[in-house]
């Protein structure tokens, strides 16, 4: 599904990605952890499309399709979902007013009939109830005023509605106590169909404790310097990042 | 006149000298202005002498006058000797024959827009002369309006009509000597609208549609008088999305509201004329005097407007606080780009207690365009108990475009409570990647942002100018991020 190989990147001219590979199958939930600095959240953006990012090799592959030659919102149309570290504010703007125009977006790139009100609605209503979100926040304006915790779940809520091939959260679990932490992480279970596809940036383990993932990978200096099961998290729980840093020094 | 310069005195009276014979008959006068022309004019429209004396009188006043350059627009000087004052409506002559003569790009617009056919055709000045179904649109109006006891008519009718009501209260908000622009439009005001809604009357719609095609080719120096009696209610929706046809570079307009006890006045403005090409050629210098009186108690008067046309604008529409209880408000979006220059905001002047204003300002820059908000809020020394809230925000779009803000504070009376708010964005690249990443389209997503930063606006207008508006706006902005 997604396919990342020998993937460098720098920013203004320093080298973040190193040669980063990583496969990513239907179905599967990938952590990708790692000391600050180490480029997970470089990662999350390259794959949805951010500008800044000097990509000097390599090559980014989605369902075939090479998704370094499409704009951001056509990725989304592929099916490329990132829920953001920092939520942006976007005042005056209606949060299920932005999502309509999102998921028509969609829609209309993948040759589909757009939604009328009624129809869009329907969908909003049935996922409120799923994701949990307090009816409240879907008729303010997109993350204005949110607290971080209802930013987060905001951003939950949208994957549901928007149903992404693939989602990425990036740090989804910086800034929430334990039952933010928990709700996000019932979200994201939910919507754990065998089929989609996520990948986990974080930095801790404890959202592993909520989203259990098929692999985990360590990502540092750019590089990934040690794949393995939910094991390998615990593992990092115990030790830190250091022991790798060095085993790859010597490596 | 002693203290006119002699160059200027030698020319008018170098005019005078030349006469004046245009025969009454004619359609148009030949450019330049003189106390022959005022009289052409007055004649030509078989006005009173009380109208001609005091047209005479700004006239006077006028000449000692100096254009003001206090405003942050440049342009080059303007020859109002160069500037025909009257002539007839347009010749149907050279006007284009049917729209495929119009450009394309206008057409194009006007669908964008949503305007039913006929009314592109009018709008685009094509020569029609049938008689279109507006014109029974507008007898139903007529007879709805005339049912309630409301006066619609234009100006020129109302000077021959209804002489006391004109006598009693042109010029009592707008001086003749009140600035430079609105002097020369006492002078040589061609034509506008004049409204009347007597006592405890709520005029039975919204005075838009007829306005549209009512007023049409008024000219460049239009006058507009609004009377709110005790206990009514008007809601005036002037201009109109659609670019129009216009060959007149200057516009002075005057507008003047009265409101009496209890009365309310709600004023709505969409002003989308030629803003010039992307170099700044060509493009309608817009130098407009507002001013609304909220003459009675508990009485209230709110501007709404939306700017995005012309080259230059110079405007400011205000309030006057003088019933105790009276309530200002100023709503405005103005959006600059390309070369634009607009310069504009509100003065609230609170005279009575217990006066309320508000004055929420939405500045758009865009390209190279620069945005000024120019505002006063004066709390004499009567007004108890003042309020004030402004909010004044701006958002830039591209990093050449400029927006400044000039809030003038004045209180002589300690229990005012003024509370002024500002804040300039930019369309920050966050927030762009953030909408397109869920599936939304750049362009839509810069309209997204601006419509949501222009929302506390907007929601003043009447839903279908609103709606208008709002895709005026993203028009508007069209290509404006490259």
């Amino acid at each position: 599904m997604l396919e990342i190989n020998n993937l460098q990147v720098s920013v203004e001219n320093k080298p973040i990605l190193k040669g980063l590979n990583l496969s990513v199958g239907p179905g599967e939930v990938h952590a990708i952890m790692g000391p600050n600095g180490s480029g997970k959240s470089t990662l999350a953006h390259i794959v949805a499309g951010r500008d800044g990012y000097q990509i000097t090799g390599g090559s980014v592959t989605f369902n075939g399709k090479d998704l370094l030659e499409l704009a951001p919102e056509e990725r989304a149309g592929e099916g490329v979902f990132l829920a953001f570290q920092y939520p942006v504010e976007i005042p005056g703007v209606n949060n299920v007013y932005m999502l309509k125009a999102a998921l028509n977006g969609i829609r209309q790139y993948r040759g589909q009939a757009e939604l009328d009100a009624v129809e869009f609605l329907k969908i909003v209503k049935a996922k409120t109830k799923a994701v949990g979100i307090d009816n409240s926040l879907l008729n303010r304006p997109v993350n204005t005023g949110f607290s971080g915790g209802e930013k987060k779940r905001n951003e939950v809520f949208q994957m549901s509605v928007l149903e992404p091939h693939l989602a990425i959260l990036d740090e989804t679990d910086s800034g929430l106590d334990i039952d933010a932490l928990k709700a996000v992480g019932d979200g994201v279970n939910q919507l754990r169909d065998g089929k989609r596809s996520f990948i986990i940036v974080t930095h801790y383990q404890r959202l592993l404790d909520y989203i259990v993932p098929d692999f985990v990978h360590v990502l540092s200096n750019g590089q990934i310097v040690r794949s393995g099961d939910k094991n390998l998290a615990l593992e990092l729980e115990d030790r830190g990042y250091d022991w790798l840093k060095d085993e790859a020094n010597v490596g | 006149m002693a203290s006119q310069p002699q160059e200027i005195d030698e020319f008018v009276a170098q005019k005078y000298e030349a006469g004046f014979y245009t025969d009454i008959e004619q359609d148009s006068v030949p450019p330049g202005l003189d106390p022959g022309v005022i009289e052409f004019i007055s004649k030509k429209k078989g006005e009173p002498q009380w109208m001609l004396d005091w047209r005479l009188k700004a006239y006077e006043r006028w000449l000692k006058m100096d254009e003001p350059n206090w405003a942050h627009v440049n342009y080059a000087p303007i020859d109002l000797q160069a500037i025909s004052y009257f002539s007839a409506p347009k010749s149907q002559e050279n006007a284009p024959k049917s729209l495929d003569e119009v450009d394309p790009e206008l057409i194009a617009t006007y669908e964008k827009l949503g305007i039913p056919l006929e009314e592109q055709k009018m709008l685009a000045g094509v020569a029609v002369d049938m008689v279109f179904d507006s014109v029974s649109v507008l007898t139903t109006f007529k007879e709805k309006l005339a049912e309630a006891g409301v006066i619609f008519c234009s100006f020129s009718e109302a000077v021959i009509e209804y002489p006391e009501l004109i006598q009693q209260y042109l010029g009592s908000v707008v001086p003749v000597t009140d600035n430079y622009f609105a002097a020369l439009n006492s002078a040589v005001f061609t034509d506008g609208s004049f409204v009347f809604i007597p006592k405890n009357t709520r005029c039975p719609m919204e005075l838009s549609t007829y306005f549209r095609i009512n007023a049409m080719n008024t000219g460049q120096f239009e006058r507009t008088l609004i009377i709110a009696e005790s206990g009514s209610h008007v809601s005036y929706l002037e201009g109109c999305t659609a670019p129009m046809r216009d060959e007149n570079q200057l516009h002075a307009a005057v507008v003047e509201l009265v409101a009496l006890d209890d009365a309310e006045i709600k004023y709505s403005t969409v002003q989308n004329w030629y803003p010039g090409d992307e170099n700044g050629i060509g493009g309608i210098y817009n130098f407009v005097t507002k001013r609304g009186d909220c003459r009675g108690k508990n009485s209230k008067i709110s501007w709404t407007q939306v700017e995005t046309g012309s080259a230059i604008t110079w405007k400011y529409p205000s309030c006057i606080l003088k019933g105790d209880n009276s309530v200002g408000e100023f709503y405005s979006v103005a959006l600059a780009r390309n070369l634009q220059q607009a310069d504009t905001g509100t003065k609230m002047v609170h005279l009575g207690r217990n006066t309320r204003s508000t004055i929420i300002s939405k500045g758009i820059s865009a390209d190279r365009g620069q945005n000024s908000y120019r505002g006063l809020v004066r709390i004499a020394k009567g007004a108890t108990n003042a309020r004030n809230y402004t909010q004044c925000d701006s958002l830039l779009i591209g990093d050449r475009s400029g927006a400044h803000t000039f809030p003038y504070v004045e209180v002589k009376n300690s229990s005012a409570q003024i509370e002024h708010e500002a804040s300039t964005s930019k369309i920050s690249d966050d927030q762009l990647f953030y909408l397109r990443q869920r599936g939304i389209r750049d362009e839509d997503a810069i309209n997204m942002i601006v419509n949501g930063f222009c929302r506390d606006v907007f929601k003043e207008l009447p839903m279908e100018f609103a709606i208008e508006a709002q895709k005026l706006l993203s028009i508007s902005l069209e290509g404006s991020i490259g």
